[in-house]
């Protein structure tokens, strides 16, 4: 169907689009190498020099360094469990017949449109606030000490608002892969004599596990970024700081360009690893 | 085919997918109720639910203490404007990638994806740098240019699979039927994808309303959306419960409708055409 | 008119050559079927004859006149695809009458073309529908209404039938071949199912890999099939073919022989063999007979009241007359 013709005309219409990204991209990744192998202090005297790989060994020497990875590892652990498994079994029961479906249906997906700063100080102020939040007033009913959250549970409390945030996503996602599950092999199954539970571990898992696999990698590079939740309940402290938290105070709050840059450099590396997966499973759906 | 299902089985279903539901709901329904209580009532205790005298209050002060309308209305622009700027550079590429596909056309599609997964932290200084250089930190322009800039390879990636779908046979058929490529353009393929069109840019308006990293970040008093306005809520004074509830329900409600419209467009969006 | 010929047409996907040179000729008012198994060319020779494809090189001429470069709309020609390609957005009045408003006819003038066309074609009652709201033979039927709206020189159909049922598959042919009883104009029309192109053509083009295998009526492709494979992709079922010893004896490196030319019996004949299968159509029962010396089973057509069963030793006699003979090259020995 193509002719010559058309085709530079496509290449023309590519052209802003393709253009804008690839200086999106190289403008700010060159720069950040750039700044990684120098040391750059734009308070305290600004550029000066180069310092070879000085500042990706005292990135990773610092002692806040290892607690970050360990608590990046943590949340983004945590939530990928918890949303993946709470979305499989939710996933399942929605797509049972029940009266209301859609309306119950909105009601899970809600959260998901919540701008993030908004679930971080709704949970941190009206649920998770040792005094007036409403766990304070459930505890206290219960006769127990109302717990302080957002120091002593830190990390729980954030996978908590993370995993609000995230398990529409991956209900929603598995919902649609279920339902695109041909109930006749559920059917053949029964008839060869396969249990409830053998049916789901045989066919429906084995049915999900792509679904299953983008959801991972998906929640896995937007998790790695999560930025305000943090930002606005404890600003990185008692344990919270991630790496991404970590490199925005290198560069944004102490001002030492060169030391976060070097952070970045490794954040790109760490995104680019994960990203290389869901790359190749996207791109071999794109054949069919 | 389904098949029937006793009521009994159907009611238990239905039970706990209600209770399910309203538990995730929760914490939204008691933002929107608490919006509507005086600070006091906010943190009665035992908390009230429903019984308490509703008040119009808050929102009246919300609007009056911090010019909420300024916010909003910075959102507005930048969602809105980063989105239709995406829109006018996504749809001539989305057409010619599905289309006049070439042997580069999936590299490209594949390069563009790998551009959204580029950390933002790792460029936050270069950016910060840029927008200073160029006098356009906090702006609206510099907001909508990134956020633009950011969602493009979503915004290419969901065009290209509804435009993919539109079978070329059709569009041969209005060649063959004597239409012009304007005419082919204008009365088969544009009706065809505008749903495809329009879920797109409703996808986007939310994913750019609710970016809160580089509105955070590039923003300070002009410019700031409501995602910086509400994060001003986090160092409260005195009594602001009801207040921050009804600062937080304006700031979602909008995009919680636009939200449940595009419900069934959001996993094509957001898993590139992977799941559908 | 609608006279069509092709001069020495190639075309090449890349170094691919799909077409190699080839020759034909279309007559005025013809009904001509491309035939022949999928990847053969068949479709892509007809969107060459549509404009939709780019012509490597070599002529087209429409009624006289070199058509290479016209665009497909100038064209003349209308074309039935397989999916039949209605503009799911309009409704089925709009989708026949688009092509007469791109051509820019007044209203009134597309709307009484419609009618007429909705009336030929059993539509009036679905005018105002969309194309989903349709059957499948509905649609198809939508879809010739589109190509007729537009009196073209010739139609050009791709497929058309094979995604309807069985039963509508043999209705919309009757319908076919009446409209054009009616219409008298020419028709191009593609398929891989060579019982459409015996019942449907006044002309069939045998098609193998790009090639033309051969041209002829539907009888002259039945009784002196130009090679091997025109005699085994001709006729149904299909022609059996024997070689060694049983070739031998008739001076040919392959003797092909029709199932209905072969008699059978119980007592005596020229080859013997044992019952395979046998399958009762009523008016006629298909044997399979495994005969010794051969690798494959005999097809032999029989009357519908005899009876053979499975594991019967049968005698069988070729029509000698109907016997065809092939060289070694595959090609018929007149």
């Amino acid at each position: 169907m193509a002719t010559q013709h058309s085709r530079s005309a496509a290449r023309i219409m590519m052209a802003p689009a393709v253009i804008l990204l690839l200086g999106w991209m190289l403008i700010p990744l060159t720069m950040t190498l750039v700044f990684s192998f120098k040391r750059y202090l734009p308070l305290r005297g600004g550029d000066l020099g180069w310092i070879g790989f000085d500042n990706y060994v005292r990135f990773v020497s610092s002692s806040a360094f290892w607690p970050s990875v360990q608590t990046t590892l943590i949340i983004v652990g945590g939530v990928l469990v918890i949303t993946i498994v709470f979305g499989i079994l939710l996933s399942i029961l929605l797509d049972q017949p029940m009266w209301g479906q859609g309306v119950v249906r909105i009601l899970v997906i809600a959260p998901f449109f919540v701008m993030p700063t908004v679930s971080a100080l709704v949970w941190k102020n009206m649920f998770m606030d040792p005094v007036n939040g409403l766990f304070a007033h459930l505890w206290k009913a219960f006769g127990a000490q109302p717990i302080e959250w957002l120091s002593d549970a830190s990390l729980f409390s954030i996978i908590l608002i993370v995993s609000w945030q995230w398990l529409p996503f991956a209900t929603l996602i598995l919902l649609t892969a279920i339902q695109s599950l041909d109930s006749e092999q559920l059917e053949a199954a029964e008839m060869d004599g396969a249990p409830p539970l053998s049916r789901f571990a045989y066919i429906t898992l084995p049915h999900l596990s792509r679904a299953i696999t983008i959801v991972l990698l998906i929640q896995t590079i937007f998790l790695l970024a999560i930025f305000a939740e943090i930002f606005v309940t404890t600003s990185g402290a008692f344990g919270t700081r991630t790496l991404t938290y970590l490199i925005y105070q290198r560069v944004l709050e102490s001002q030492n360009v060169g030391l976060g840059s070097a952070g970045g450099v490794y954040a790109i590396i760490l995104a680019n690893i994960v990203a290389i997966f869901l790359m190749r499973i996207v791109g071999k759906n794109l054949d069919t | 085919m389904a098949r029937a299902v006793t009521t009994r089985r159907k009611t238990i279903n239905t039970v706990a997918a209600w209770a399910i539901g309203l538990l995730i709901f929760f914490p939204i329904l008691w933002t929107i109720l608490t919006s509507f209580k005086t600070e006091a009532q906010a943190i009665n205790d035992p908390p009230l639910f429903l019984f308490f005298d509703w008040t119009l209050e808050n929102y009246a002060v919300v609007q009056e203490r911090s010019d909420y309308m300024r916010f909003l209305w910075n959102s507005v622009i930048i969602a809105g404007g980063s989105t239709i700027l995406g829109l006018i550079i996504a749809v001539p590429a989305a057409w010619s990638m599905a289309f006049v596909p070439s042997k580069r056309t999936k590299d490209i599609l594949m390069w563009m994806l790998s551009t959204k997964m580029l950390p933002a932290v790792g460029v936050l200084y270069p950016i910060y740098l840029l927008f200073i250089e160029l006098g356009l930190l906090d702006t609206r322009i510099g907001l909508t240019i990134v956020l633009m800039l950011i969602n493009l390879p979503i915004i290419v990636w969901m065009l290209y699979t509804y435009f993919k779908e539109i079978p070329g046979e059709i569009l041969e058929a209005a060649r063959m039927d004597g239409a012009t490529l304007k005419e082919e353009i204008l009365y088969i393929l544009t009706p065809m994808a505008i749903p495809g069109i329009a879920s797109t840019l409703l996808l986007n308006v939310i994913l750019a309303w609710n970016e809160a990293f580089w509105t955070l970040n590039l923003t300070a008093a002009k410019a700031a959306p409501l995602t910086a306005f509400i994060a001003s809520y986090s160092s409260p004074e005195g009594l602001f419960y009801a207040k921050l509830s009804a600062a937080s329900t304006m700031a979602i409600a909008p995009i919680l409708i636009l939200g449940w419209f595009s419900q069934k467009q959001l996993v094509r969006g957001l898993t590139f055409g992977a799941v559908k | 008119m609608g006279q069509i010929t092709l001069n020495q047409i190639t075309k090449s996907f890349g170094d691919v050559q799909v077409i190699p040179p080839l020759d034909l000729r279309i007559d005025d008012g013809e009904f001509v079927v491309f035939v022949g198994p999928s990847g053969c060319g068949k479709s892509t020779l007809l969107r060459l004859i549509a404009g939709l494809e780019d012509i490597t090189s070599g002529v087209i001429d429409i009624d006289g006149k070199d058509a290479t470069e016209v665009p497909p709309a100038k064209r003349g020609l209308a074309m039935v695809f397989q999916s039949y390609a209605l503009y799911p957005h309009m409704s089925v009045r709009k989708n026949i009458a688009f092509p007469l408003r791109m051509a820019g006819l007044d209203k009134a003038e597309q709307d009484k073309k419609v009618n007429a066309a909705a009336k030929v074609l059993n539509l009036t009652d679905y005018l105002e529908r969309r194309p989903g709201q349709l059957s499948g033979g509905q649609r198809q039927r939508v879809a010739i209404g589109r190509a007729i709206v537009r009196e073209p020189s010739a139609f050009l159909f791709d497929e058309p039938l094979s995604n309807l049922d069985a039963a509508l598959r043999v209705n919309m042919r009757l319908e076919i071949s009446e409209l054009h009883q009616t219409l008298k104009t020419t028709m191009i029309y593609v398929t891989h199912d060579q019982v459409e192109a015996m019942t449907m053509a006044d002309k069939i083009v045998v098609l193998q890999a790009g090639v033309i295998e051969q041209v002829g009526s539907p009888l002259e492709l039945y009784h002196t099939p130009r090679n091997r494979f025109v005699a085994g992709f001709i006729g149904s079922p299909k022609m059996n073919f024997m070689m060694g010893a049983f070739s031998a004896e008739y001076d040919a490196a392959t003797i092909g022989i029709r199932p209905e030319h072969i008699s059978v019996s119980h007592t005596e004949g020229k080859w013997s063999g044992k019952v395979g299968v046998s399958e009762h159509l009523g008016s006629d029962t298909f044997l399979y007979v495994d005969v010794d010396g051969l690798d494959d089973p005999v097809t032999v057509r029989s009357t519908g009241e005899v009876a053979f069963r499975h594991g019967d030793t049968v005698h069988l006699t070729p029509d000698a007359d109907k016997i065809h003979r092939f060289d070694n090259q595959g090609l018929r020995i007149a």
